[in-house]
């Protein structure tokens, strides 16, 4: 009996569906950071020099090269969707793989980001940080709760990736059934829109 | 229940041109902040970024080739979000 | 005794389907919608019950001045604790998690949700959020004792259990956004064919409505609670002004998911009641498209009235205005669906059977819940009657008024089609009135002694409230009562009841062609709906 009912799931996939239900799940993604956005609006609107000299303490080169780079793997995991489409097997693994592999690039320089900041003692509940006043510790308790909640989201788009590299791999994921890869793309191009406004709201306006 | 396999397949070319037009967007903001706007480099730099996410959007995630009723979803979320910081700079910009 | 008859015929009801797993994993790990419903309305039940009973035990505090039952710190500790159950696990998930799941594939011609395996996972999420909340109750430290609403700055000042309350409720929000998504797709794409959006039930319209509200709320409180423990672990300062932060911006967040909750559990029960009414006037719904109309805009406006819980906090004069003309605004559309439902009732040759009860007594208490909140809305009564027992009377009148009688009419209406079975319809009625009266002696009074200032929240009282606060613990007897007596009715209807008929109250909306209990599939085959939901003259 499970196996026919499985069947009949099977007949009636919906890839239309399943297109708006990421959406949607988009959708929720997009209104956590706008929370964010609401704080970081709020606060940087009562302590607007406190925002503007600690922003300075970010260094413009990094963020433009982090930003660089998640728009190439943006554009990467697009290609991957054309490219299943083309059956051609080879040029989506490449892009998928080269996707991956600029979002270690992104992760490792956001480790080092993050390091240096530690470093200098700029990280939430630091002394150093305390001594600064109030809207720099605020500026930097946002800074790592919202690049580390978009960093967290890198790492589930990489494991997302991964997976589907996987079927891709072994011909379970096929331009037949390309639906998975699709929605692993729409997740990866949330991740690139969400960093495409925490860059400049961090690095830019100083 | 038809399934939309959509039939259209985006080239290569285009996401390298988009690609392209939102590295040479960023390269300018970054160069236009480091310029003193006084308030107007927050605007610009808001403005440059808006512009990119619709390039991701309507290119990258599709939207251009989808529907109308993912269009009008996706438009409608986005001016749902304005709204709720609309009203909640009603409190903090009258206080 | 049903295995005999159903095994001769080829109806196998969902609840004899043999699947890949025997006893009780069959149900835990069914991704049957109609299976994941009931699994809801066991856990919601039990949780129910558990909120009901530390209510119970909060009247019996007020029932004198002074310390009569337990110390102030049990005090803070229980309301905060009934709160967050009975929002939470109760009346949040509510009407759209178990009659939702089980009625909105059967009313649109669907054999099930569109994403089956995510709705079995939301009911796990659901069970795992819900065990994480309540672990707080037993660890070191002791149970919350902020109030539901975790308000900044006690959030993170208390040194009670936090955190598991604070992560309960935001994995539980993870499962209310998963069924959101899950009726959305569904409604959209698995409609039968000729199921037009004009032709879908009122049921599924508000399903549509909060489903809505779910994605788009939620994860508002859901960052909001992960800054709480952002603050709490990391000492990153958001809401503590000692670090900059501001509380009152903690309150605009909360009550940005908050508010529109209110809506998530009002709608549905708005849905159910429409349902209700046509079956038993026997008559076509009044303004059926107003009550559409209406249903989307209170949806979308009930999105922007947040503010109205924070009119005493210390917002701009600005703000206080826009959201109390708000408050105003999302009257109307309520107000517009009230009129349609005695619309219906006009002229209708009514059949006095146990869910009309409920749904008729839904009338009286909505209205009485819904105009106080209209006195809650203006800002110069606000200032009198904020935090005061006022405002619980107020919306324990729409949520366990509304919500709560619409949840029972819903259970009366469709108990036959869920259990096949009937339930004892005098001793129902005999419930339904001990529970009205019950529920009107306990929480009137609560209006005026929140007009003479008596404030919420408080375990004593001075002397001149003791009178009405004396009644309200003795109609909390009476209603506790009358719900016994419905339980065990109902308990004893789905075990050893009468068979029930296809159509029992002669409803016309799809779920009344379908077998009760219903197949696993639902339809044989996908009607084709040529009709309204409700020609019935």
């Amino acid at each position: 009996m499970s196996q026919t009912i499985a069947l009949s799931h099977d007949i009636h996939r919906d890839d239309e569906g399943s297109k708006i239900g990421m959406w949607l799940f988009i959708f929720t993604e997009l209104l956590l950071f706008a929370g964010l956005f609401i704080v970081y609006g709020v606060y940087r609107y009562l302590n607007p020099v406190a925002f503007h000299l600690a922003a300075e303490e970010l260094s413009v080169t990094v963020g433009t090269v982090n930003t660089i780079i998640l728009l190439g793997s943006s554009a990467c995991m697009a290609m991957a969707s054309s490219a299943i489409r083309m059956r051609n097997k080879g040029m989506t693994m490449l892009m998928l793989a080269t996707t991956l592999f600029i979002a270690f690039m992104f992760l490792v320089n956001k480790y080092f980001e993050w390091e240096g900041k530690f470093h200098h003692g700029l990280f939430p509940g630091s002394e150093d940080l305390l001594k600064l006043g109030q809207g720099d510790t605020l500026f930097y308790g946002l800074y790592f709760f919202m690049t580390g909640l978009h960093a967290l989201h890198i790492i589930v788009g990489f494991i997302l990736i991964t997976i589907v590299s996987v079927r891709v791999n072994n011909n379970t994921l096929t331009a037949d059934n390309p639906v998975l890869l699709d929605n692993a793309g729409l997740y990866w191009h949330l991740v690139d829109l969400i960093w495409i406004f925490l860059f400049p709201l961090f690095y830019l306006i100083a | 229940m038809e399934n939309h396999n959509e039939p259209h397949i985006v080239p290569f070319k285009t996401y390298g041109i988009i690609l392209a037009v939102l590295v040479v967007l960023t390269l300018i903001s970054v160069a236009v902040t480091q310029i003193d706007l006084a308030s107007l480099t927050v605007f610009t730099a808001i403005l440059l970024a808006t512009i990119k996410s619709g390039l991701v959007l309507v290119y990258f995630m599709h939207l251009k080739f989808d529907n109308k009723l993912l269009k009008a979803l996706v438009s409608a979320v986005f001016i749902l979000i304005a709204l709720v910081m609309f009203v909640t700079f009603l409190d903090y910009n009258y206080r | 005794m049903s295995n005999h008859i159903s095994e001769t015929t080829t109806h196998v009801s969902f609840r004899e389907e043999k699947g890949r797993y025997k006893g009780i994993f069959a149900w835990i790990f069914s991704t049957d919608h109609k299976r994941i419903g009931l699994l809801y309305l066991y856990a919601i039940v039990t949780f129910f019950l558990v909120g009901v009973s530390l209510g119970a035990a909060m009247k019996l505090e007020l029932i004198a001045p002074g310390k009569t039952i337990m110390n102030p710190e049990a005090y803070n500790a229980i309301f905060t604790l009934h709160g967050v159950i009975m929002i939470f696990l109760v009346v949040v998930p509510g009407l759209p998690a178990v009659f939702g799941n089980f009625f909105l594939p059967i009313m649109i011609g669907a054999k099930d949700v569109a994403f089956p395996k995510l709705n079995l996972l939301s009911w796990w999420v659901y069970m795992v959020g819900a065990v994480i909340a309540l672990s707080a109750l037993f660890m070191g430290g002791g149970p919350p004792d902020t109030g539901w609403t975790f308000y900044a700055p006690y959030s993170f000042k208390t040194n009670t259990n936090m955190l598991p309350a604070v992560i309960g409720a935001f994995v539980l929000g993870f499962s209310s956004i998963l069924t959101g998504i899950n009726f959305i797709v569904t409604i959209h794409r698995l409609r039968a064919p000729g199921m037009t959006w004009f032709r879908l039930p009122l049921f599924p319209w508000t399903l549509y409505g909060t489903a809505w509200i779910q994605i788009l709320a939620t994860p508002i409180v859901g960052i909001t609670l992960l800054m709480i423990v952002g603050e709490r672990l990391f000492h990153i300062g958001f809401f503590d002004p000692a670090l900059g932060g501001d509380p009152i911006l903690y309150q605009h967040l909360f009550w940005i998911y908050s508010h529109p909750a209110v809506y998530i559990m009002i709608l549905p029960a708005m849905g159910a009641i429409s349902e209700i009414i046509p079956t038993f006037a026997n008559k076509s719904i009044f303004g059926y498209k107003a009550i559409v109309i209406s249903t989307l805009a209170i949806a979308f406006v009930g999105y922007f009235v947040w503010g109205h819980h924070m009119f005493t906090s210390g917002m701009s004069g600005t703000a206080l205005y826009t959201f109390s003309f708000l408050t105003f605004l999302v009257a109307i559309p309520s107000a517009i669906k009230v009129f349609n439902w005695v619309g219906t009732l006009h002229k209708a040759s009514i059949q006095l059977e146990p869910p009309f009860f409920w749904a008729a007594s839904f009338l009286f208490v909505f209205m009485i819940g819904g105009l106080s909140g209209l006195a809650l809305g203006a800002l110069a009564t606000n200032v009198h009657l904020h935090d005061t027992a006022f405002v619980v009377a107020h919306f324990h009148f729409i949520v366990f008024g509304g919500v709560g009688f619409a949840f029972m009419g819903a259970i009366h209406y469709w108990f036959p089609k869920i259990w096949g079975r009937m339930y004892n319809t005098k001793v129902a009625t005999r419930g339904w009135i001990m529970f009205f009266i019950g529920f009107t002696t306990l929480y009137l009074p609560m209006f005026f002694l929140g007009i003479d200032g008596m404030p919420r929240r408080y375990y004593d009282y001075v002397d001149r409230f003791h009178g009405p606060n004396i009644i309200s613990t003795i109609g909390s007897w009476v209603m506790i009562a009358g719900l016994i007596i419905i339980l065990v009715n109902l308990i004893r209807g789905a075990k050893k009841g009468p068979k029930a008929t296809k159509n029992p109250w002669g409803g016309k909306t799809l779920e009344w062609e379908v077998d009760s209990p219903p197949t696993l599939e639902n339809f044989e085959e996908i009607p084709v709906i040529k009709r309204s939901p409700y020609d019935y003259r």
